[in-house]
C-alpha cells in the first residue's frame, strides 16, 4: 500500500499550477458572475495544452492521460476555482461519440469539440423527469430518412453558448421505459430549437430547451435506435472519471480562514482566536482530507484498470454534503457580515463565503442526487434490496 | 501508488482475520470484560504468531515488518475489538527500539517477543510520580511516559485490575516514580511525537475496522429481521442511514491507511494526517455503531447482542488517548497558527 502520488504526477501538478498562473486570471473568475461558468479563453488554452483530448480514454483513441494525473488536473482546477465546467462535458461528449457514433459524427463533431472550438451540453433531464432519467418523454419520430423531434429539456446548462446538445429521446413509447430510448447529437442552431434561461439561487444560469418539430438527419443519431439506455450508461461511466467535484470546499475554507484572521469582534479579538471558529475550520480541513483520500483512491483504481463504481458515489455524496455543511458553518460564524454579497464593497473577499453558501445545494443534486447515491451505496456496496 | 493491499498484505489480512475471528469471539470479548479487559490466551497466540513485535527491526528481535503491514493486522484487530493491547504494545516496542534503549537489549527483545507487555501513557506524570488511566495499564509490565523533557520507562508489576470504565478497557493508574530516563531533550521529543503519530494512525485503522464490522452487523441484521412483512433493510430510511455510515467508514479507512503510509514514510504532514484520521475514524465508528444499534431496535440495546460491545469501544478508544478538543486544538495550531495571547 502506498498513497503517495508518483513523482510524475507531482511534476504534472507543478505544470498545471504554472499553466493556471499563466492562463487563469481573476477577471475570468469574476466574469462567471454573469452566471455562465465557462471561460472560452481558458477552455481553448486547456485544449491547446492537449488536456481535453488527453482526458479521453486511450481505448477510444484519446490521449489516455493517466487517471492519477487527470485527478491532479481536476484537483488543481477546483482549488484554483477555474471555471472549467465545459471540460468534463466535452470529454464525456467526445467519449460517447467515439464509442457509439458513426463516421459522420466522429469527423463532424469530435475535432471541433477537442480543439475547444465547439462546446457540448447534456439534454437528459426534463421538466417531468430528473433522477428518473429513463422516463424521458421528448419524442423522436421517424420521418423518411430522418427524424422529427418534439419535447423539452430542463437543466441544459451551457446550451446558450454550446454547439451541440446530447439529446435523450423516446423513440418507442410502447415498450418498457429503458428500451424505447434513442440518443442524438443535435446542433443547437437547428431550426425549431428555443433556449430559455433558467436562473438559480446561486446566480448560475441554466437553461430550458424546447424542441418544436426539429428536423434532423439520421446521421446525427448516436448509437442504435431504442438502445439509448446503453449510451446513457456509457455517459455515466465516463462521467465518473472526469466529473470532478471532489474538492468544492477548499476555496470557501480559504475565505473563512482569511476572514477569521482579518475580522475584529466588538471586543477587539480576532475570530481566529475563538475556539469554536478554530474547531470548525479544522473539522472542515479533515473533511477535505477525506475527499482527497477518496479522490486518490478512485484514481489509483482507475489507473490499475480496475472498475470502480460505488466509490464514485461515495465520493460525490461525501464531498457535496460536507461542502454544504461547511458553507453553513462559515456563514453562521461570520454573522451579518457573512450575508453581504460581492455587490457590496464591504463584503469579505468579494462575498465568497456567501456565494458558496448559495451554490452548495446544487452540488448535492446535479450529476446524481445524494439520495440516488445513497441508494447506490445501499444496493451496490451493502447488498441491501432495491428500495424503489 | 497502490491504495489496495499487496498480495502479501492480503494474505496477512486473511491469516490474522481468521485468527481473530476464531479466538477473539464476542464470547471471548465478554469474558475479558468480566476480568480486567484482557485475554491472556489470545495474547499468547499473538505472541506465537509474532504479531506484537512484527514491526520492530530484526536486529532488535522483531519481525522487521513495516508500519503499514502492522496496520493490516491492526485493522483485523479492530474488526474483532480483540481484548489485547496490540496497538499500545507495538508502538511502545518501536519507541523503545528507536529511542536507543540499545544498552538494555534484553528489555527490548523481551518486549519485541511479547513476553513482556508494554504500553505508553499519553498523559503526563504527576508530581507524585503517578500517571492516571494508562491504556493497558492494568496488564502492562513496561510503561513508557513523558516526564518533563524526558522519555521515562518503568518496569513494574501490573495491578491486574482495571478501573471500571465504559468499555471495560484495561485502564489503570500506574506509579512511575521509579521510572528510568531513556531519552532526553530533542531526541526524546521527536521519538515521542513519532510514537504518538504511529499510535493515532494505527488507532484510526482500528477504528476503520470497528466501523466496517459493526456496519456489517447492522446490514446482516436488517436483511434478516422482518417487520411489517418485509426486511427492515428494505426501508429506504434505514438504507440511507447505513449508506451514510458506509460512506464515512470507507472514507475513514482510506484516510487512516493514507496516514499510516505517510507516517511510515516520514512524509511531512504525516502526524497531521494521523491526528485527522484518528478524529474522523472515531467519529465514523461512533456513527456506524449508532446506526447499527438503532436499526437493531431494542435488541441492539440488549447486552445479549454484540452491537453494544462495539458502541462502547467506539467512544472509548479515542478518549483513552486524550480529549478530542485537545487534538483539534493541536491541529489548529498546525494549520492556523497559535492563538493570540489574551491580556
Amino acid at each position: 500500500m502506498d498513497f503517495a502520488l508518483p513523482t510524475q504526477a507531482e511534476e504534472f501538478r507543478t505544470e498545471v499550477q504554472q499553466f493556471l498562473t499563466e492562463h487563469l486570471t481573476a477577471e475570468m473568475i469574476a466574469a462567471t458572475r454573469d452566471g455562465t461558468i465557462h471561460s472560452p479563453a481558458l477552455h481553448r488554452a486547456i485544449a491547446d495544452r492537449g488536456w481535453l483530448s488527453g482526458a479521453v480514454p486511450a481505448e477510444l483513441g484519446g490521449g489516455g492521460m493517466d487517471p492519477v494525473e487527470l485527478c491532479v488536473l481536476l484537483e488543481e482546477l477546483q482549488l484554483h476555482q477555474a471555471p472549467a465546467d465545459a471540460l468534463g462535458v466535452a470529454v464525456v461528449t467526445v467519449s460517447m461519440i467515439l464509442e457509439h457514433g458513426n463516421d459522420f459524427l466522429r469527423s463532424e463533431a469530435v475535432p471541433r469539440l477537442l480543439s475547444g472550438e465547439a462546446l457540448g451540453c447534456f439534454g437528459y433531464s426534463e421538466p417531468e423527469s430528473g433522477s428518473d432519467v429513463a422516463a424521458a418523454r421528448t419524442r423522436a419520430v421517424r420521418d423518411g430518412d430522418g427524424w422529427v423531434i418534439n419535447g423539452s429539456k430542463m437543466w441544459t446548462t451551457l446550451a446558450h453558448i454550446a454547439d451541440y446538445v446530447l439529446l435523450l429521446t423516446r423513440t418507442d413509447p410502447e415498450v418498457p421505459k429503458h428500451r424505447g430510448l434513442t440518443f442524438f447529437v443535435v446542433p443547437l442552431d437547428t431550426p425549431g430549437i428555443e433556449i430559455q434561461a433558467v436562473s438559480t439561487m446561486g446566480n448560475e444560469r441554466s437553461n430550458a430547451t424546447f424542441y418544436d418539430d426539429v428536423v434532423l438527419g439520421d446521421e446525427w443519431r448516436l448509437g442504435d435506435v431504442n438502445d439509448g439506455w446503453t449510451v446513457m450508461k456509457t455517459a455515466l461511466k465516463y462521467e465518473r472519471g472526469i466529473a470532478g467535484g471532489q474538492f468544492p470546499s477548499p476555496p470557501v475554507i480559504e475565505a473563512a480562514v482569511d476572514w477569521a484572521r482579518r475580522a475584529r469582534r466588538a471586543d477587539g479579538t480576532r475570530p481566529l482566536d475563538d475556539d469554536e471558529v478554530r474547531h470548525k475550520l479544522v473539522r472542515a480541513m479533515i473533511d477535505v482530507e477525506v475527499c482527497r483520500s477518496f479522490a486518490y483512491h478512485t484514481a489509483a483504481l482507475a489507473s490499475e484498470g480496475a472498475m470502480f463504481g460505488v466509490e464514485g458515489s461515495m465520493t460525490k455524496l461525501f464531498a457535496s454534503e460536507s461542502y454544504k455543511k461547511h458553507c453553513a458553518w462559515f456563514l453562521d460564524l461570520m454573522g451579518a457580515d457573512g450575508l453581504l454579497t460581492h455587490d457590496d464593497p464591504g463584503s469579505h473577499m468579494d462575498g465568497r463565503v456567501e456565494e458558496h453558501f448559495r451554490h452548495a445545494p446544487v452540488t448535492a443534486i446535479y450529476g446524481g442526487t445524494s439520495e440516488i447515491n445513497r441508494n447506490l451505496v445501499a444496493e451496490g456496496w451493502l447488498g441491501l434490496p432495491r428500495s424503489r | 501508488m497502490r491504495t489496495r493491499y499487496s498480495e502479501d498484505q492480503q494474505a496477512v489480512a486473511e491469516a490474522f482475520g481468521d485468527l481473530f475471528a476464531r479466538e477473539a469471539t464476542p464470547e471471548a470479548v465478554r469474558a475479558a470484560e468480566a476480568g480486567c479487559g484482557f485475554d491472556p490466551d489470545l495474547w499468547r497466540k499473538l505472541v506465537a504468531a509474532g504479531a506484537p513485535g512484527m514491526a520492530v527491526g530484526v536486529a532488535d528481535g522483531g519481525g522487521g515488518a513495516s508500519l503499514v503491514d502492522l496496520a493490516v493486522v491492526v485493522h483485523e484487530w479492530g474488526r474483532r475489538i480483540a481484548p489485547v493491547p496490540l496497538v499500545e504494545h507495538a508502538v511502545c516496542a518501536r519507541l523503545l527500539a528507536a529511542a536507543g534503549v540499545g544498552s538494555r537489549r534484553h528489555l527490548v527483545a523481551s518486549v519485541a517477543s511479547g513476553e513482556l507487555i508494554a504500553t505508553l501513557a499519553p498523559g503526563p506524570v504527576d508530581a507524585d510520580g503517578t500517571v492516571r488511566l494508562v491504556p493497558a495499564g492494568a496488564v502492562a509490565d513496561i510503561v513508557a511516559a513523558r516526564r518533563g523533557d524526558d522519555i521515562v520507562v518503568s518496569r513494574g508489576q501490573p495491578p491486574g485490575t482495571a478501573r471500571p470504565n465504559t468499555a471495560d478497557l484495561p485502564l489503570a493508574d500506574r506509579d512511575l516514580s521509579d521510572a528510568e530516563t531513556v531519552a532526553s531533550g530533542a531526541a526524546a521529543a521527536s521519538a515521542w511525537d513519532r510514537a504518538l503519530a504511529e499510535w493515532k494512525a494505527l488507532m484510526a485503522v482500528a477504528y476503520a475496522g470497528l466501523a466496517g464490522e459493526v456496519l456489517a452487523m447492522g446490514v446482516a441484521y436488517t436483511k434478516q429481521r422482518h417487520q411489517f412483512g418485509v426486511p427492515v433493510g428494505s426501508f429506504q430510511a434505514v438504507q440511507h442511514g447505513l449508506a451514510d455510515a458506509a460512506t464515512r467508514a470507507e472514507g475513514a479507512r482510506l484516510l487512516a491507511f493514507r496516514a499510516v503510509c505517510a507516517v511510515d514514510a516520514d512524509t511531512a504532514g504525516g502526524a497531521r494526517l494521523a491526528s485527522m484520521a484518528l478524529l474522523f475514524g472515531a467519529e465514523s465508528a461512533r456513527f456506524a455503531s449508532d446506526r447499527a444499534l438503532q436499526y437493531h431496535g431494542g435488541y441492539g440495546y440488549s447486552a445479549e447482542y454484540d452491537v453494544q460491545l462495539y458502541y462502547r469501544r467506539a467512544a472509548a478508544w479515542l478518549l483513552q488517548l486524550g480529549e478530542p478538543a485537545t487534538e483539534i486544538a493541536q491541529l489548529a495550531e498546525t494549520d492556523l497558527g497559535a492563538k493570540a495571547r489574551t491580556a
